[in-house]
């Protein structure tokens, strides 16, 4: 990784570079290393590994008997993955999924951030610390609590609806969908109020002052002042939201084995665990990954660009 | 319940801050009871899952299908816990310090290799410093579950699934935290400090080490808190690469009772109280360190 990094010696030096001087890039390249070293091994080394093995497949010869034949397919798993029914349910309810939760929790979080910074609110640092508080609950143990309080008999959220007359199961078919959007949403709603309220801070106070002076309200100034100039940091949670929501694993599979309405193949990430742990199929998973690492670089690319012409706008 | 478990420690905290107060008296009674009632039910929507959980941790199997959710039964709490501590020889406890020793393995570590790369993005010259970063960018963008079944695919061939190696090497990594260091290097750390260092004869290391990471300290903090709770927090990694349950984390030990909950109901109290313990760490920690998560995320808008 070192050898990559060419020291400034040979090339022209600008007057930055001159300024300087001492630091150029051998030194860069020590400090550099570590990280590069990691990444190689953690990420770019995993994924050249999957992409080549997603070219292959084993093959049983005659009747299935005897050993397995490695031999190269070609493209025909990333074939077989897009024709899986599953598969392509499963980005289906990942679509869905993304088409409820981002506007839910980015606007729940703009909604609470906004109130957080109006000039009557009371106790905000206690509010930041209280709302904040889901994120130190691990996606795992958000997930069994929520289960729990989906569950029938354990849940006062469904004896309290029951004894309002209305009965909803929040693990049906109809119903699962929202019930994880929920978990989501109660997850990282907080994590991003605190991030949209540290950017609304950073509005100037005069302009705020300017426009109370000039007859604008509490809501007013909201909408027309304070949003537009939170709208970079409001992208910056649009991306990484987006990015998060290809995570999606850890709740379904939780929640699968608290109902049927999940299958274990119910989102991509789930197909490609079990086509690796369960099918014993690892050329399909290797495809499968490489195909959800591609998803996500097309829509991170798509988010980027979108919200830098907003920005610009 | 939420108005009581809320109203109590509020009383003690000061109300914001006194300039923006002032500016509140054309907002009338009406408005501003109208926001902090929004904010309390937004607040109670947060709490009161986790307040559930302690309630819930203090029946037996009984009283939890029995009794109220937000009352007590027979007092059954420190039953509990002992059967959580107890199970399978104390295997809990294996899995918390297992879980603790990933996590500040990954915070101090990965945290280090992540402010010194971001420095060097910041600080130094040289060519390809822009093609650099957008790998580092570009890291970013992959998300962690679209290189877990890779990693694995890689880590079987050589040999190291179901070895702590399997998670402590891609905990490492954090190209978020370079992005992050980048910012806070050029926030904290002023160019002319180190070019005063280096007329006095310190190297470039020897600034990093004694100049640059004491001024970036708080951004060092406040990433290696986040790589804390990112590995704390992480599930399908361990998921995958762990099948020796001295190994397991406590995210995957816990999700391995819930699955013998289910034929097994007596199984849930110890579910219930494994997920409280398992939180109460972290809570601490987001508490006691809040200073430093809020002042880098403000660092981090500001810039």
């Amino acid at each position: 990784m070192a050898t990559q990094i060419p020291t400034t010696t040979g090339a022209a030096s600008t007057r930055k570079q001159r300024a300087m001087s001492g630091t150029g890039g051998r030194t860069a390249a020590l400090f550099l290393t570590p990280f590069f070293a990691v990444f190689a091994l953690a990420m770019v080394a995993p994924v050249i590994y999957s992409i080549v093995l997603s070219f292959f497949a084993q093959q049983k010869s005659g009747l299935g008997f005897g050993e397995a034949k490695t031999s190269f397919v070609g493209l025909e798993n990333y074939f077989q993955v897009l024709q899986s029914e599953s598969f392509v349910g499963g980005i289906g309810r990942l679509a869905m999924y993304c088409a409820l939760y981002i506007p839910c929790m980015v606007g729940g979080a703009l909604a609470f951030a906004l109130l957080l910074d109006a000039a009557v609110a009371r106790a905000r640092k206690l509010f930041q610390l209280l709302v904040f508080l889901p994120h130190a609950v691990p996606g795992v143990i958000a997930a069994l609590i929520w289960a729990y309080l989906y569950t029938p008999g354990v849940s006062p959220i469904v004896s309290v609806l029951e004894s309002g007359g209305i009965e909803l199961n929040f693990l049906d078919n109809q119903m699962i969908l929202p019930s994880i959007v929920n978990i989501a949403v109660w997850e990282w709603t907080g994590y991003n109020v605190i991030v949209l309220f540290t950017a609304l801070q950073a509005v100037p106070r005069e302009i705020l002052e300017a426009a109370r002076v000039d007859g604008a309200g509490e809501i007013r100034a909201a909408l027309s002042i304070k949003l537009p100039l939170i709208l970079p940091a409001l992208s910056v949670i649009m991306l990484f939201t987006v990015i998060g929501t290809l995570q999606l694993f850890t709740e379904p599979s939780i929640i699968s084995k608290a109902t049927a309405s999940v299958t274990s193949t119910w989102v991509p990430n789930m197909w490609a665990y079990d086509a690796a742990f369960n099918r014993h199929n690892l050329n399909q998973a290797a495809a499968a990954s490489i195909i959800i690492a591609l998803m996500a670089a097309v829509l991170s690319w798509a988010v980027t660009r979108f919200s830098s012409r907003m920005n610009k706008a | 319940m939420s108005t009581s478990t809320l109203s109590r420690p509020r009383a003690s905290t000061p109300a914001g801050p006194p300039k923006r107060r002032r500016a509140a008296r054309n907002g009338g009674f009406a408005s501003s009871f109208t926001v902090n009632a929004l904010l309390i039910l937004g607040c109670a929507y947060m709490v009161l899952p986790v307040v559930w959980l302690f309630f819930a941790s203090t029946k037996n199997t009984a009283d939890l299908y029995g009794t109220a959710a937000y009352a007590f039964g027979e007092p059954a709490f420190f039953d509990n816990i002992a059967a959580v501590l107890n199970q399978d020889g104390g295997v809990f406890l294996r899995w918390m310090a297992n879980s603790m020793f990933y996590a500040a393995f990954g915070a101090v570590f990965g945290g280090l290799i992540s402010v010194m790369a971001g420095y060097a993005f910041d600080k130094f010259q040289f060519r390809g410093k822009d093609s650099f970063f957008g790998i580092v960018l570009v890291g970013v963008l992959i998300p962690n579950t679209a290189t877990v079944l890779p990693m694995y695919l890689l880590a079987s061939v050589f040999g190291i699934t179901n070895t702590i190696w399997a998670i402590l090497i891609p905990v490492l990594c954090n190209p978020f935290g370079v992005y992050l260091a980048r910012v806070y290097s050029a926030a904290y750390v002023p160019a002319e400090t180190l070019e005063a260092a280096r007329v006095d004869g310190a190297g470039p290391i020897r600034s990093f080490f004694s100049l640059g990471l004491p001024m970036m300290m708080p951004g060092y903090i406040t990433i290696a808190l986040f790589q804390f709770v990112g590995v704390w927090n992480n599930f399908m990694l361990p998921l995958v690469m762990l099948q020796d349950q001295q190994l397991l984390p406590v995210s995957v030990g816990i999700s391995i009772w819930q699955g013998y909950s289910i034929p097994q109901p007596e199984f849930t109290p110890m579910v219930i109280t494994g997920s409280l313990l398992s939180i109460v760490p972290l809570l601490v920690a987001f508490i006691m360190l809040q200073r430093f998560w809020k002042s880098g995320l403000t660092a981090g808008s500001v810039k």
